[in-house]
């Protein structure tokens, strides 16, 4: 892993190339999705719950 | 190393711990230096770091490496990916490191430096981070489930719904309290308004980019933000030198306090890539680079602690917030000692990325150490000022009057020596018309940092910089709470208004989704609107009572978890904490509610006023007696529970 892929994972930017990597290896006849929809999907999923943000 | 080199090793870490702990304590009179303090803490956390949590890792969770985590099982990519431990633990400490333990300490800082840092140092290695360390274990232990839903299934659907609901009421607590913090750093300060005000252009601005002009660039985005930030920071003093703009942006309190509201439901409507996405990115870097560099500017400074180790306000007259030390110390600091709303990360999407469960140690309880360590640092920002200083910005205009003069004669008069001429100087060093009764902790904040800063890029006015630079700092550090917690709160509300009716709880019908948003804003705008009128003295207490009501919820958790382990005598770990926090709290809600003084009683001071300002007594009073009540039933439900599973004739199933 490279620092700059660090520093993303540590400011909480959706892994997509992880998201692909995962999708090939274990899903390869699973469609996927586009890197706008996944970052997206990802987005929504983060600001719908507690525990993503703290006082 | 050998055996005993490493005995060595931490006895003379003990040793070091235990001196520094006495220079702090036994100084009268001198000034101590906060080297001291750094040696205190940095010994403590060591200890508790090697002995405390190896023994809860070892001997109660038994965490063990071969055992596959939640991340590991159901990997997909999206919620729950194995990752490195480093990066949870960065994860895991920017999402849990946010405005309170800068403002709590600050605040407490009334009473002298030594009670707070005894509080921060003993409360985390005991309480904090037991507690987010022992939630993060559970919750790696049932899927990566969440507090509430752990509540319900170890305790009981009656104190998950009350954990439920607890949350909510937390929630609109933390947000107002927390806006009314920016409020006041903000009123009557162009500088301050105007540079914040253009964080939300610019955050658009990035959004745009991402999704547009260069998607997914995220670290180029936001080095671009950086860079716009400092303009902004420079636009704020162009506006505050211009008389036209500057009066145009001088805004009163309540006039803030409504923008801030108009911010948030904007934000809770609007798509997340847009607003709070970008903003989040930029805001955790300037989060992480600005608590290195204090980290580093309090180390080479090393100031001298000016505040006493104790003051005469113990006994609870004091003018910052009233009450005594025993139970308001450990009311204020909250979030540095123990903070219940750690529970919610340590149950949300931390459980969900680790890939070997013995990394929970590091991630769950060293990333509450490190929190500690910034509360730490924020109160030796706090102390390091002239007392007479402190106590002028963060007093009320009901103790020291509104100009120079009457300030400098009130605060003098208490013992804390300070000329007029000190506090226009300084106001005018910054940049501020006056720094009188800024009162919420920020402003005092940024002073010290501004300071400390200073001592490395001193001249040309870059006090005022660095100043306006700390308050945009932390302005910004609260949005990202005041903006995604918003978002949440309206989620859980609508999750609650499913069940009234359907169509209420579809997070893609916009009527839906702006009655939502704009009731749960109209909840926590209430307590800013009363904040904002009736003063920050109020509504602090009451999200550090919330907030350690909280943390009382998720330790009766942990505690459930360790007996139904079958581990009765490790429970001890939470139990203790629990146990303390409960007596704190409880004190602290009954004495808020019922104390004769109206200084500090609501009840009593309801007496005093009329109108909206008795209102907002009344109501806090309820919302104090509605969080004891919702954690004393959880705490009686778990008891019961507890008793049952460790009868003789108990036959539950022992669980891992």
């Amino acid at each position: 892993m490279t620092l700059r892929d660090a520093i993303l994972r540590v400011l909480g930017v959706p892994d997509y190339q992880g998201y692909l990597a995962h999708m090939r290896e274990r899903h390869p006849d699973e469609p996927v999705l586009s890197q706008d929809a996944f970052m997206r999907e990802r987005l929504a999923a983060r600001y719908e719950r507690p525990g993503a943000r703290c006082c | 190393m050998s055996k005993a080199a490493r005995t060595t090793l931490w006895v003379g870490v003990a040793l070091a711990g235990a001196g520094a702990f006495a220079m702090l304590a036994l100084s009268r009179g001198e000034t101590v230096n906060a080297a001291w303090l750094l040696t205190a803490a940095i010994a403590t956390y060591a200890i508790g770091y090697r002995f405390y949590s190896r023994f809860i890792a070892q001997r109660v969770f038994q965490l063990d490496a071969t055992r596959t985590t939640p991340a590991v099982r159901f990997n997909d990519g999206r919620d729950y990916v194995p990752t490195n431990r480093v990066i949870v633990f960065g994860h895991h400490f920017a999402a849990i490191a946010g405005p309170g333990p800068l403002v709590g300490p600050t605040l407490a800082a009334q009473f002298g430096f030594l009670p707070g840092t005894i509080w921060l140092l003993v409360g985390a290695v005991v309480g904090g981070a037991v507690q987010d360390f022992v939630i993060l274990c559970a919750s790696i232990r049932r899927d990566g489930k969440s507090l509430a839903a752990m509540a319900r299934e170890e305790i009981g659907p009656v104190a998950g719904g009350m954990a439920l609901f607890a949350i909510l009421g937390i929630m609109i607590i933390l947000i107002a309290v927390l806006g009314l913090v920016i409020v006041n750093a903000l009123k009557s300060s162009p500088w301050g308004t105007v540079t914040l005000l253009l964080t939300i252009p610019i955050a658009l601005f990035l959004g745009v980019y991402l999704r547009w002009v260069r998607p997914s660039r995220v670290l180029e985005a936001t080095a671009i933000g950086i860079v716009l930030l400092i303009g902004a920071l420079y636009a704020g003093q162009w506006a505050a030198a211009t008389p036209a703009v500057a009066k145009m942006f001088t805004l009163s309190p309540i006039v803030l306090a409504w923008s801030l509201m108009v911010y948030g439901f904007a934000a809770s409507v609007l798509p997340v890539w847009l607003l709070l996405a970008p903003r989040d990115y930029l805001s955790a870097f300037v989060k992480i680079g600005v608590v290195l560099a204090l980290a580093i500017g309090i180390l080479f400074l090393l100031p001298p602690l000016k505040m006493p180790a104790l003051t005469r306000y113990i006994d609870g007259t004091g003018p910052v917030f009233a009450g005594s030390l025993f139970p308001f110390a450990f009311i204020t600091i909250a979030c540095g000692a123990v903070s219940g709303f750690h529970a919610l990360i340590s149950s949300g999407t931390t459980p969900k990325l680790l890939e070997r469960e013995p990394d929970a140690r590091p991630v769950g309880y060293g990333g509450m150490l490190t929190e500690s360590m910034v509360a730490v640092m924020a109160l030796i920002a706090a102390c390091a000022l002239t007392p007479g200083v402190y106590f002028a910005i963060n007093s009320p205009a009901s103790a020291i009057g509104t100009t120079v003069a009457s300030a400098a004669t009130a605060v003098s008069s208490w013992g804390f020596q300070v000329s007029p001429q000190d506090l226009s100087d300084l106001a005018r060093q910054v940049g501020e018309s006056s720094l009188l009764s800024r009162t919420g902790g920020a402003p005092s904040l940024a002073v010290g940092m501004a300071t400390i800063f200073s001592g490395f890029f001193s001249g040309g006015g870059a006090l005022a910089l660095w100043y306006h630079f700390a308050i945009m700092f932390e302005a910004l550090f609260i949005l990202t709470v005041l903006d995604a917690g918003t978002r949440v709160g309206r989620f859980i509300l609508q999750d609650l208004l499913g069940h009234i009716s359907p169509a209420l709880g579809r997070v893609s019908w916009y009527p839906g989704v702006v009655l939502a948003s704009a009731l749960f804003v109209a909840g926590w705008g209430v307590f800013l609107i009363q904040g904002v009128t009736g003063g920050f003295n109020s509504l602090w207490p009451l999200f550090g009572i919330a907030n350690q009501l909280l943390a009382a919820i998720a330790l009766s958790v942990g505690t459930t978890v360790i007996i139904k382990m079958g581990k009765p005598r490790y429970a001890l770990v939470t139990l203790v904490p629990l146990v303390w926090l409960v007596a704190v709290t409880s004190t602290a809600s009954v004495e808020k509610i019922f104390a004769a003084d109206p200084r500090l009683g609501l009840l009593a001071h309801a007496k005093t006023v009329t109108g909206s300002l008795a209102f907002a007594d009344y109501l806090d009073a309820i919302v104090a007696g509605f969080f004891l009540v919702s954690v004393l039933i959880v705490v009686f439900d778990a008891v019961r529970v507890w008793l049952r599973v460790i009868s003789p004739t108990a036959d539950l199933v022992a669980q891992p």
